[in-house]
């Protein structure tokens, strides 16, 4: 059977960062993938050895808009790490706090996203919208909606003043309904089972051989959480579950990260009650020569900064991993195999953040194009249409 | 005024390019979409093709893999006439990225911009702000 | 895991002593060991198959006199971080490749390959990741002695 190939990106209108994916396709099935990256690659490793420590930060905190606390916090945890030092406990609590409202507000986008590509568009529109009242709470805790600028070596920037918090829980608490709603409506469609369901399966065996993350690794039975392992902030003073389904299929990282909102919110809530009193910031006024590591469960996986300081105010090294660099090559494992319609879904289950990692159409072999990345979403999109009528016969 | 110029103040289709950013422009500019912000009601919707678009809105700092499909995009594929708007700090000048290995030129050097909305990242509010300042201005000069 | 963190540390001098450059001890978390670059594969090995522990990334390093490369491993059920160093010559660094033993190191090494120049060898396929065509060979933007070879490129806002 001739084979074809299937490029998407690097410019498709739903995937918000370029990258291209190539698709190698014999009839319906996808038989490779090759994905490409780079198109997001501002060399901010060698960008860091130009700032201070102190500056730093904010050149860190925009290597992702989405899990923009993710890499500030691994960072500043190394920094603390090359001397050692334990920020302050009011400092490790807000930093949490800041830390699982983010992972609330990227699950929700993530919900949405995958509605859209699935064809549910209500879906799409309601996590958005949902979205914002969290936005809000982070606005009114940190003055920004993302970006928060919250981290330094050492502590937190600003604090929280009390009379924010009652509002803040309010509005946290005003997402539950919405978000019950949405476990209904994801847990029990029996549309959903058929559509995501035995789709782009990860072994656990696949899972640890790629260093998989995040709640692509604890999809496939991997469990393994920064805050679980390595206990950091205030994470081991709040009771809370770690998400772990056996199967690996898209439908399994869906429910991880449902099932983690319910966990990020708990905490968040625990820590906004329970703040301690006391300093935000160590004031550390110099790093001695040495190296530190640090590392955070950022929503996409672990986020892994390495730091080497040499005595002078910049570090002398400062490597960046971030979660999406080791999800991406599982697609080796999981998309060859499955059908076209299905490998928009398997591309976003990994929940894929390019511009952390670095920093779809169909051609004939002949070159003669066929399908359009834009193709292969309204490919998706009428299986799920199929699915739905046969559902309505039954 | 011209069919064409009507068509793009009454209803630009607007088509976003990331040329290597950090995101959070790319999803305020979504959530100009979303219920909240909503910038169907005047108009704007997102175009699926890039053949399609009126408003071309770029973020990211042109790193250098982006640099050559942007010029490669503008120039052959969007069709005249087209407002580019430059969103966020990184398009703008590349911002903190303006010593970096990857970003050696900044957006305005490569294709011509038409508006600039500052901010890292700009708050909705000031993107539809900023489109709205352009129709109105578009619309004056008429 | 049933071995104590003393047990895991002492197995690994005991077993790879003849390899085994420097072994600083730093905290209760955080171990760094300098190995021969020959002996990386085994060691990795051991920890990766036998003691089950997590690869988190490796880290090129230009320190001014060699070119380092940190594999950074997790043993997460005693919340250990063992951090194993080769040191390589700057004029022909080369290390054999983690991908035959870890499928997940395959980026990982390329990036490193792209960025510092360090070959690896075994490495099934050391293509550029990153850095776009018109990059040219031989420059790599993580040295010390790095320097813009765009001529074209503008590094001030024109104010």
């Amino acid at each position: 059977m001739p084979k074809s190939v299937i490029t998407i990106g690097p410019y498709h209108p739903l995937q918000e960062e370029p990258e291209l994916f190539q698709l190698t396709v014999e009839g319906e099935t996808v038989v490779d993938i090759e994905v490409s990256v780079g198109y997001n690659h501002r060399g901010i490793e060698k960008l860091s050895e130009r700032k201070t420590f102190d500056q730093s930060t904010f050149v860190i905190e925009r290597i992702c808009g989405i899990c923009s606390t993710s890499h500030p916090f691994a960072y500043t945890q190394a920094v603390e790490d090359i001397i050692p030092v334990e920020v302050p406990e009011r400092a490790k609590y807000i930093r949490t706090i800041i830390a699982e409202g983010e992972r609330i507000h990227s699950h929700l986008l993530w919900f949405g996203l995958a509605g859209h590509f699935l064809g549910y568009n209500t879906v799409y529109m309601w996590m958005w919208r949902l979205r914002e009242e969290i936005l809000d709470v982070m606005e009114i805790l940190s003055g920004n909606r993302n970006n928060y600028a919250m981290f330094k070596p050492g502590g937190v920037r600003r604090d929280i003043k009390p009379e924010d918090i009652p509002l803040a829980i309010k509005k946290i608490d005003s997402i539950l309904p919405t978000v019950d709603r949405l476990k209904g409506a994801i847990l029990d469609d029996p549309v959903l089972h058929a559509r995501l369901k035995g789709i782009g399966t990860l072994t656990k065996e696949e899972a640890i051989a790629y260093c998989a993350l995040g709640p692509t690794s604890r999809a496939s039975g991997v469990a393994r959480d920064v805050r679980k392992d390595a206990p950091y902030a205030a994470y081991d003073r709040v009771d809370w579950n770690m998400i772990v389904t056996a199967n690996g299929d898209v439908w399994d990282k869906a429910v991880v990260r449902l099932l983690e909102l319910y966990e990020s919110i708990k905490i968040m809530k625990h820590c906004l009650l329970n703040l301690p009193g006391g300093e935000i910031d160590l004031k550390i006024k110099s790093i001695p020569p040495g190296e530190g590591i640090g590392a955070h469960e950022a929503p996409r996986g672990e986020t892994f900064h390495y730091v080497r300081s040499d005595g002078t105010n910049r570090p002398a090294r400062h490597k960046v991993r971030a979660p999406t660099f080791m999800n991406l090559p599982t697609l080796k494992a999981t998309v060859p195999g499955s059908s076209i319609a299905d490998a928009a879904i398997i591309l976003a289950a990994i929940d894929p953040c390019y511009c952390c990692t670095e920093r779809l159409a169909v051609r004939s072999a002949d070159g003669k194009k066929l399908f359009g990345g834009d193709e292969l979403l309204r490919l998706s999109r009428e299986k799920t249409t199929r699915i739905l009528k046969e559902a309505g016969k039954r | 005024m011209s069919v064409t110029m009507r068509a793009l103040l009454k209803s630009p289709w607007v088509f976003h390019l990331s040329t290597g950013s950090c995101n959070n422009c790319d999803i305020e500019v979504l959530d100009c979409l979303t219920p909240r912000f909503d910038i169907e009601r005047f108009g704007m919707r997102l175009a699926a093709s890039i053949r399609h678009a009126d408003v071309l809105l770029v973020t990211g700092s042109c790193n250098r893999k982006s640099m050559i499909r942007v010029k490669r995009i503008y120039e052959e594929q969007v069709p005249k006439p087209c407002v580019v708007v430059a969103i966020g700090e990184c398009a703008m000048s590349r911002g903190m990225f303006i010593h970096s290995y990857n970003c050696p030129q900044p957006l305005d050097r490569i294709i011509p911009v038409n508006v600039y909305i500052p901010g890292c990242p700009p708050k909705p509010e000031a993107i539809i702000a900023g489109v709205v300042k352009l129709i109105n201005k578009v619309k004056a000069s008429i | 895991m049933s071995m104590t963190r003393e047990e895991v540390l002492n197995g690994m001098r005991t077993r790879f002593g003849d390899v085994i450059l420097d072994f600083h001890d730093k905290s209760a978390k955080r171990v760094y060991v300098e190995l021969k670059p020959g002996a990386l594969v085994p060691v990795a090995g051991h920890l990766f198959r036998e003691l089950g522990a997590r690869f988190h990334i490796a880290s090129g390093v230009d320190n001014r006199s060699q070119l380092e490369v940190l594999y950074h491993f997790s043993v997460e059920a005693l919340n250990l971080l063992v951090t194993l160093r080769v040191k390589l010559d700057k004029r022909a660094p080369r290390v054999d490749s983690l991908v035959p033993t870890i499928k997940g190191a395959a980026w990982i090494e390329r990036e490193i390959h792209e960025l510092l120049g360090i070959d690896f060898t075994g490495h099934p396929d050391q293509r550029r990741l990153l850095l776009s065509e018109e990059w040219p060979e031989g420059v790599y933007p993580l040295r010390r002695d790095y320097q813009e070879w765009d001529a074209k490129a503008i590094r001030d806002r024109g104010v």
